[in-house]
C-alpha cells in the first residue's frame, strides 16, 4: 500500500463531515429522522403519548419561532425569552384564577375569574407591554452587551415569579389553571387543546412567515448584517428592532398562555435562565432565520425531553440531566460541523 | 470651479452658507476622543460637480463624509444642502437628497441583488417611482440584470461594488459620497469604477464627493479636488493645479508636517 496517498486522500469520515458542512441534503435528512422518531414512539407509546407530544411541540415552536424573529432575523441574541413566557403563563393562571379553584390553595391570590379567551389576549398583550418598556431600554445595546442585558431580564423575571407572592404564590406556584371553554363547549380534553394549539401555532407560522418575507423582513436581514448601512438608507433601525422585539414577546406571551392552561400548574421553575438557554439552543439547533429550522428544533427538543424518559437503561434520577448533556453535545457537534444549524442560513 | 478663498467669501462671519454651492461644509469638527479627526475643515460642491478628496491615512477623508452622514462625533461646524442645515440624524440624510456609499462595499450579502437595490428607497413610496429607478439602475449595470435573483454574496468583488454604488443611486441622490470604491479591486475592475463614477457624472448629471486612494485614476475624472493632511484642508484646486504642485508628494511624504514643525 503507498503510503503517501493513505496520508492524503481524505478518509470516510472526512469526506462524511465535507458532506455536512457543504451539502444542504441534511434538513432533509434531519427531517425524515427526527419526524420518523417521533412516529415510532407515537406507535410505540399510543395516541395519548402522541397527543402529549404534539402539543408540548406546538407550545415550544411558537416559543421558538417567536424568538428565531429577534435572535435569527435581526441578529439579537436574546437570553430573556423565558420571561415573556412566564409573564403569558403567569397571567393566565391568575387571570383565570376564582373562588373554586382557591379553597385547593394555601395562600389566597387576586381573584379574576376570567375566561380562558379572555386572558389569553391579555396575557398576549401583558408580555407586550413589557416588552415595550424593555425593549426601548435594550435598543441601546448590541452584541455581547446585549446578551447580558437580556440575561438581566431573565434573571429579574425569574426573581418577581419567585418573590410577588401577593400575586404568584411565589414556589408554591399556582394550581388548576383553566382549560379553555367556548360557550358550553368545555375545551378540558386533551384533543381538543391539541386543536386549539395547533390553530394558535398556524397562526404564529403565519404571522411570522409573513412579516420576514415583507419589506419589512428585508429591514430585519439587513440590521442583522449591517445595522449602520440600514441607518445610512434611512431605516431608523431602532424602531424596527423594538417592533419586532413586542411581536415575538406577544407570541412567547401566546405559548406561556397555553402552557399555563394546558399543564394547569404553574410555577417558577419553569422559567429559570436554563430554559431560556435551551430555547436558545433549540434555535440554534433548528437554524437561525429560518422558520422552518425553528418547528423543527422545537420537534427534535420536545422528542428528547418527553422520548427520554423511555430508555430502559437510563434511571429516572438523570434523565433530566442526561437530556441537557444530549442537548450540550448536539451543539457542539453542530458548531463544529453545521454552524448554521439544521435548516439555517446565518451562522451565529 | 471654486476655491476655498470664494467659500470663505461666501460666508458671512456667522457660520452661514452660500446658497450657491449644493453641499458645504462649514468649519467642522470631528474629534474621537483626544484624537482630531477633522480641524474647523470648509469645503464646498457646486450642482453637478465630481469632487475627489484624497490624502494619506489618517488624513480624515472618510471622516469627511462621515461628517456628512451623522456618523461622525461633529463637536463644531455645520454642514448645509441648498444653503439650509441638514438634519444631522443619519437615518433622515437620504430623504434630504444624499446617498452614501461607505468603504468596503458593505452589500447586505444575504439579500438578493433586487433587494440590496430596494434596500435603497425605502424614503419613495410610490411603487412606480420605485421601479421606475430600479429600471433605470439595472440599465446603467447590466451585469446587476442578469444576477438579480442571486445573493450578493455569490458577487465578485467588483460586482459588488456596482451594487453598493447602484443601491446609492436608488435613493436619487442630489449628492452621491463615494467613500474608496475602489478599495481592494484588481486594476481592470477599477479601471471599470471610475468609467462608471465619471458616466454616472456626465450623462446623469449627479454631484458626486468620492474619496479615493488612487490619485491618477480620480484626477483623470474629477472636477476639482480636496487634499487632506492631518485633519485640515491642504490644498484645494483643478485636478491641473493638483498635479502642478507638489502637495500630494509633500504630504503623501510628511513633508508638510515637517515644514509645520519648523
Amino acid at each position: 500500500m503507498n503510503s503517501s496517498s493513505a496520508t492524503t486522500s481524505p478518509s470516510v469520515l472526512e469526506r462524511g463531515l465535507h458532506t455536512l458542512r457543504e451539502k444542504g441534503d441534511l434538513e432533509l435528512y434531519a427531517n425524515v429522522f427526527i419526524i420518523g422518531i417521533a412516529v415510532i414512539f407515537t406507535l410505540w407509546q399510543g395516541t395519548g403519548f402522541a397527543i402529549t407530544l404534539a402539543t408540548v411541540f406546538c407550545i415550544w415552536a411558537i416559543l421558538s419561532v417567536s424568538l428565531n424573529l429577534v435572535v435569527g432575523y435581526t441578529g439579537l441574541l436574546s437570553v430573556g425569552h423565558i420571561g415573556f413566557f412566564g409573564i403569558g403563563a403567569y397571567g393566565m393562571a391568575i387571570l383565570t384564577s376564582d373562588t373554586s379553584y382557591e379553597l385547593l390553595r394555601t395562600e389566597a391570590i387576586p381573584q379574576f375569574g376570567w375566561p380562558f379567551f379572555a386572558a389569553l389576549p391579555a396575557c398576549v398583550l401583558a408580555a407586550g407591554v413589557v416588552a415595550l418598556g424593555v425593549g426601548a431600554v435594550f435598543n441601546r445595546f448590541r452584541d455581547d452587551i446585549y446578551v447580558l442585558v437580556s440575561f438581566g431580564f431573565a434573571i429579574i423575571a425569574f426573581n418577581v415569579f419567585l418573590s410577588w407572592r401577593a400575586l404568584t404564590r411565589g414556589a408554591f406556584g399556582i394550581h388548576d389553571v383553566q382549560r379553555p371553554s367556548i360557550g358550553g363547549w368545555q375545551l378540558t380534553g386533551d384533543i381538543e387543546f391539541l386543536i386549539l394549539c395547533v390553530v394558535f401555532l398556524l397562526i404564529a407560522v403565519g404571522i411570522s412567515w409573513f412579516l420576514v418575507s415583507s419589506s419589512f423582513g428585508r429591514v430585519l436581514k439587513a440590521i442583522r448584517e449591517d445595522e449602520q448601512v440600514a441607518q445610512v438608507f434611512g431605516y431608523q433601525t431602532t424602531y424596527y428592532k423594538l417592533a419586532i422585539w413586542v411581536i415575538s414577546a406577544m407570541m412567547a406571551g401566546l405559548a406561556g398562555g397555553l402552557f399555563g392552561s394546558f399543564t394547569k400548574f404553574v410555577d417558577p421553575n419553569s422559567f429559570i435562565l436554563l430554559e431560556s438557554m435551551l430555547l436558545v439552543s433549540i434555535v440554534i439547533l433548528g437554524g437561525l432565520a429560518s422558520i422552518r429550522g425553528s418547528l423543527l428544533g422545537a420537534l427534535a427538543f420536545v422528542l428528547l425531553e418527553e422520548g427520554m424518559r423511555f430508555l430502559p437503561f437510563l434511571p429516572d434520577e438523570f434523565i433530566g440531566q442526561a437530556r441537557q448533556v444530549v442537548l450540550g453535545v448536539l451543539l457542539v457537534l453542530l458548531m463544529l460541523f453545521r454552524p448554521q444549524g439544521l435548516a439555517g442560513r446565518y451562522k451565529l | 470651479m471654486i476655491e476655498t478663498d470664494d467659500i470663505t467669501a461666501a460666508e458671512d462671519g456667522n457660520g452661514a452658507a452660500d446658497v450657491t454651492h449644493l453641499l458645504e461644509l462649514v468649519d467642522i469638527s470631528v474629534h474621537y476622543g483626544a484624537v482630531v479627526g477633522l480641524d474647523n475643515v470648509s469645503l464646498a460642491v457646486n450642482e453637478g460637480e465630481l469632487v475627489a478628496v484624497m490624502g494619506p491615512n489618517g488624513a480624515g477623508k472618510s471622516t469627511v463624509l462621515k461628517a456628512i452622514m451623522g456618523l461622525a462625533p461633529v463637536v463644531g461646524g455645520t454642514v448645509f444642502l441648498r444653503g439650509e442645515p441638514l438634519d444631522v440624524a443619519t437615518h433622515q440624510i437620504v430623504k434630504q437628497g444624499i446617498a452614501f456609499v461607505p468603504q468596503g462595499r458593505r452589500v447586505f450579502t444575504h439579500l438578493t441583488i433586487e433587494e440590496n437595490l430596494r434596500m435603497g428607497c425605502l424614503h419613495v413610496s410610490d411603487r412606480h417611482e420605485q421601479e421606475r429607478r430600479l429600471d433605470s439602475v439595472l440599465d446603467l449595470f447590466p451585469i446587476l440584470r442578469t444576477k438579480s435573483r442571486d445573493y450578493a454574496s455569490a458577487m465578485s468583488g467588483g460586482q459588488q461594488q456596482m451594487l453598493a454604488i447602484g443601491r446609492g443611486l436608488m435613493a436619487g441622490p442630489d449628492v452621491l459620497l463615494l467613500d474608496e470604491p475602489t478599495l481592494g479591486l484588481a486594476p481592470i475592475i477599477v479601471k471599470e469604477v471610475f468609467e462608471k463614477v465619471s458616466e454616472i457624472s456626465q450623462v446623469l448629471n449627479t454631484t458626486i464627493m468620492v474619496v479615493e486612494h488612487n490619485i491618477k485614476g480620480i484626477l483623470d475624472i474629477a472636477d476639482r479636488a480636496y487634499v487632506l493632511n492631518q485633519g485640515r484642508i491642504a490644498h484645494d484646486g483643478t485636478p491641473t493645479t493638483v498635479r502642478e504642485t507638489d502637495i500630494l508628494t509633500d504630504v503623501f511624504l510628511g513633508r508638510v508636517d515637517e515644514e509645520a514643525e519648523e
